[in-house]
């Protein structure tokens, strides 16, 4: 007889999505952070409004891991389309919760399981009034069944509830009878299980928010000075922008009781663009927030804005691809395509977050970086950590002074003129690589110039002289090499004498971590490099260098990032193995491990 | 010699130079930017305030031989409706004009266009049309009527787009059509736009030397060919005059082009009432039907206000906002903290 386990539990909820589910599932995932055990929730939604299937996974792990773990040990079973494989999801010993207002099918019974049925439907009946509401408190019902079969107090219940619904005592009772009758119902039955059991961890989660990327990033972007937002809705990125107008009023003080911002949902994407690129060009921090699909239409204006130079920044919270693909799963596949955006020869900076706090800080510096280096910046996050709710330590400003490059004003371009010294838009005054620019607006006479995507010369004259047209692109990819030694250094973890190496990016980070633990039970020992950013840094070549075997964690289908590494360092590139993990569900560590493992096994028989 | 006139602001008309154009010899925008620049040195506007923006096409590469004085953004094809949009809520207190094709408007850019439109956005936004009624035969262009020649002689049947009509539909505040070569008519017509705060659509009909060859026209490319001496470059483009009109208001006009071809202006009266927005629609229909180009001021809203107005924008343009301004206090950030621990 198996000992349960305390606070390591895989819940999956299969619900149709449109039913309420989602707040049922944000009330239950609430719960146990309330208790203090360290938990994470993957939502798996389709690109529906309404009717078709949804999964919700919440896990509690007392050692920390965050996850999604593909061994489910409950199943909450309340979607009878999705009910015959959802059977066989939940591993061997497992327990399925289900309405047994109506008697189970045959068909779905299975051996090895414990079924725990309860009637929710007939007990939202005698207690709801007939409306749309009911089909709603049904899923209050398996709540209820959850906390009593697992141990959730109903005093933490309600106290969710009291947050969540604080305005409205109406929905918490109506709520709170639903939930309680689900708990009554498995205490009269005197239902048991005997596999796991939560119990409270005493400020475990003490200090800790909850949050999704995408807010963390709209907060960052905030912080950072956005003034002009332009965008289009897109699925995983539209609760970027949507964050932003929601706290858009509430943090940034008017001026003349006016706004100091402009958001803007434009007609598409390529309007999205054109607007965020002449507001850059016009001196303000303009940034846009897409997917995938949003890059593909704005490519010819982020060519314009590398080309005319242009500081603009880019969210992309990635998605399945290709074309209209999964817009509701999660993905790491538009990095090639981020990286050398638009047609003839452009390479971009990317910053890349693994998790909120990074969401926020990368968001506020990228408009350094765009200011700075005068080009289009990518904040390159995904589904999975835009989306998905994280538990994390508060997020936290950094107070640096805003960086807005080498930007000349009027009194500048004054004392130039009096040092001698020419204002030359395109030139390589400093030898880094980055020229200086003005703004319209400068009122100097010498300040004005014509910007334009054609060919230019140093001077922003039209040119389609061989040399004028060289020196900018030799200027551009100088630039970029400068920028190597400026964007955010990876996330190393090594130990000497180890010899093999696991690099990741963005939110492969969690089931890296856990799969490392497992490698390293397994008698496999591994260092662990945190990609952050593009270009590649120094830090990348020195890390493949110091390694026998390297292993490369993508979720994406080509191997993107390991071969932007190969085209940088063919020789260290050489040794990459590729993991590669991308049916759009975000990776789980038994993947990473078992190709890990594969991959080494082929390598000692080969 | 005489001191060359000043304006109010103490500016010569050679303060609102610019490049030497490298349009054709004859070209009908030239003759449009001269218009636009003696409008804006008559109507006293610093040069540093302006804005010019562009998009692709022989007529988008047209403000850089005006107002060197003031920034310049020749962006992309069809897309300058955005960048000036964009340039505008970074800064409204720049004065944009813009300088658009029939092909960088009405085809590639009718999307972005029309909403710049609808929004209201604050420029000066010139279509220099050589598109209307074939002028330029054999091009394919979305503002060609049905019935024009195109090449290989076949003959338009799908509609046209009409861009006054579209603008006064969408929502543009000060609409005017007019001619290349009637100075004056579209210089008050510019100082009229250029003065308005709303989205100012100037259609105006421009000639194109070179690409207006067909079948029978004496003015062609094929004819000059055949009668030119066979030692001469065939890549010879003759220079052509500029096309000029100036007739009454209330009247038509006939205008010959460069080959052959006429088109037939009507200049709307002093009695015609362009706050109308039904009537202006039926006034320009009126005139197709008649096969004519209504000509002037077609529509004028004074009501409605600018975008940068309507989004409610603080006075000091967003570009020029400090930290300070734009960073909201820690304080904030530790109450959002706390509410994300619930």
């Amino acid at each position: 007889m198996d000992t349960p386990l305390i606070n390591d539990l895989n819940i999956c909820v299969a619900t149709e999505n449109g039913s309420g589910s989602a707040s049922s599932n944000n009330i239950l995932f609430k719960a146990i952070f309330k208790m203090g055990i360290p938990c994470s929730s993957k939502n798996m939604f389709p690109s529906n409004i309404q009717g078709l299937p949804t999964w919700y996974q919440i896990r509690a792990s007392a050692e920390g891991y965050l996850s999604r773990k593909d061994v489910i040990d409950v199943m909450v079973m309340f979607n009878d389309a999705t009910a015959a494989k959802d059977i066989y999801r939940v591993r061997d010993g497992g327990v399925i919760l289900y309405d047994d207002s109506t008697p189970l099918s045959a068909s779905l019974k299975r051996d090895g399981v414990q079924y725990v049925g309860f009637p929710a439907n007939k007990l939202v009946a005698k207690l709801v009034p007939a409306s749309p509401l009911r089909a709603k408190q049904r899923n209050m019902v398996y709540v209820g069944a959850l906390a009593y079969l697992f141990g959730i107090d109903m005093s933490v219940i309600k106290s969710v509830l009291e947050d969540t619904f604080g305005k409205k005592p109406a929905v918490i009772e109506s709520n709170l009878i639903c939930i309680d009758a689900g708990y009554q119902y498995c205490k009269e039955q005197n239902y048991k299980q005997n596999i796991a059991r939560l119990e409270p961890i005493p400020n475990g989660n003490q200090g800790k928010i909850i949050t999704e990327g995408n807010t963390a990033a709209a907060l960052g972007a905030i912080y950072g000075g956005a003034s002009v937002i332009c965008w289009y809705p897109i699925t995983p990125s539209s609760s970027l922008a949507e964050a932003m107008e929601y706290y858009l009023p509430r943090l940034r003080k008017p001026k003349d009781g006016k706004k100091t911002y402009a958001i803007v949902q434009a007609e598409d994407e390529i309007a999205s663009v054109g607007m965020v690129v002449g507001a850059g060009w016009a001196g303000a921090r303009a940034m846009t927030s897409t997917s995938g699909p949003g890059v593909s239409l704005m490519n010819e204006s982020i060519g314009l804005a590398y080309y005319a130079e242009i500081p603009s920044v880019f969210f992309i919270i990635q998605r399945g691809g290709p074309s209209t693909g999964l817009p509701t799963r999660t993905q790491q596949a538009d990095i090639s395509l981020m990286y050398g955006a638009s047609h003839g020869d452009t390479r971009h900076i990317i910053l890349i977050p693994h998790d909120m706090n990074s969401c926020f800080d990368l968001a506020r510096q990228s408009f350094d970086y765009a200011d700075r280096f005068q080009t289009p910046v990518f904040v390159a996050m995904d589904l999975d950590l835009g989306m998905n709710m994280w538990s994390s330590e508060p997020l936290k400003l950094n107070q640096d002074a805003y960086d807005y490059g080498k930007r000349l004003s009027a009194q500048n371009l004054e004392e130039w003129t009096k040092a001698g010294k020419k204002f030359r838009r395109y030139f390589d005054q400093d030898g880094d690589g980055i020229p200086y620019r003005t703004v319209p607006g400068n009122e100097h006479r010498l300040a004005s110039y014509f910007t334009r995507g054609s060919g230019h010369d140093a001077d922003a004259r039209y040119s389609e002289d061989e040399h004028d047209y060289k020196y900018i692109l030799d200027r551009l990819r100088k630039k970029f090499e400068t920028a190597r030694k400026f964007v955010p250094k990876p996330i190393i973890e090594r130990e000497r004498g180890v010899k093999t190496g696991i690099i990741c990016y963005g939110s492969s980070f969690e089931p890296v971590r856990e799969a490392r633990d497992r490698l390293k039970a397994r008698g496999l020992r591994t260092n662990h490099m945190l990609i952050r950013a593009l270009p590649l840094t120094s830090e990348v070549r020195d890390f493949l260098a110091e390694h026998d075997t390297i292993y490369f964690v993508e979720q994406n289908r080509d191997g993107q990032m390991a071969a932007i590494i190969k085209d940088d360092w063919p020789e260290l590139g050489a040794k990459i193995v590729s993991v590669l993990i991308y049916n759009g569900l975000p990776a789980t560590p038994l993947e990473v491990v078992n190709q890990i493992f594969a991959a080494a096994q082929s390598a000692k028989t080969a | 010699m005489a001191d060359a006139k000043l304006n109010r602001i103490n500016l010569s008309e050679k303060d609102y130079d610019g490049a030497p154009s490298t349009m054709c010899r004859g070209c009908g925008h030239d003759a449009i930017s001269a218009s636009v620049q003696r409008a804006y040195f008559e109507s006293s506007i610093d040069p540093r305030k302006v804005v010019k923006l562009s998009g692709i096409g022989c007529s988008s590469k047209t403000p850089a031989y005006f107002l060197s004085q003031s920034f310049g953004f020749n962006a992309v094809h069809g897309r300058m409706s955005a960048v000036a949009t964009g340039a505008n809520l970074a800064n409204h207190a720049l004065l944009p004009i813009g300088v658009s094709g029939d092909g960088d408007t009405s085809a590639i850019g009718l999307g972005n266009f029309c909403h710049m439109m609808r929004r209201n956005v604050n420029i000066t936004y010139i279509i220099e049309n050589n598109g209307v009624y074939g002028l330029t035969k054999g091009q394919f262009s979305a503002t060609a009527d049905v019935g024009s020649v195109m090449k290989g002689g076949k003959v338009n049947d799908i509609p046209a787009i009409d861009l006054a009509e579209l603008a006064i539909t969408l929502g543009a505040t000060y609409v005017a059509r007019s001619f290349s070569g009637d100075r004056k008519q579209l210089t008050p017509l510019v100082q009229g736009a250029l003065a308005h705060k709303g989205s100012a659509i100037l259609d105006v009909i421009s000639p194109c030397v070179t690409f207006n060859n067909h079948e029978g026209s004496t003015k062609s490319l094929k004819y000059v060919k055949g009668h030119l001496d066979p030692i001469h470059d065939l890549d010879f483009i003759p220079p052509y005059e500029n096309i000029e009109a100036d007739y009454d208001e209330g009247t038509d006009h006939e205008v010959e082009m460069h080959d052959g071809s006429r088109i037939i202006l009507h200049k709307l009266g002093q009695d015609y009432d362009p706050t109308n927005k039904l009537q202006a629609i039926q006034t320009i229909h009126g005139a197709i039907a008649e096969g004519k180009f209504l000509t002037g001021l077609i529509y004028y809203n004074p009501n409605r206000k600018e975008f940068a107005e309507e989004l409610n924008l603080c006075d000091i343009p967003l570009s020029e906002l400090t930290q300070d301004d734009l960073q909201p206090p820690l304080e904030a950030l530790e109450r959002i903290n706390a509410d994300l621990m619930k």
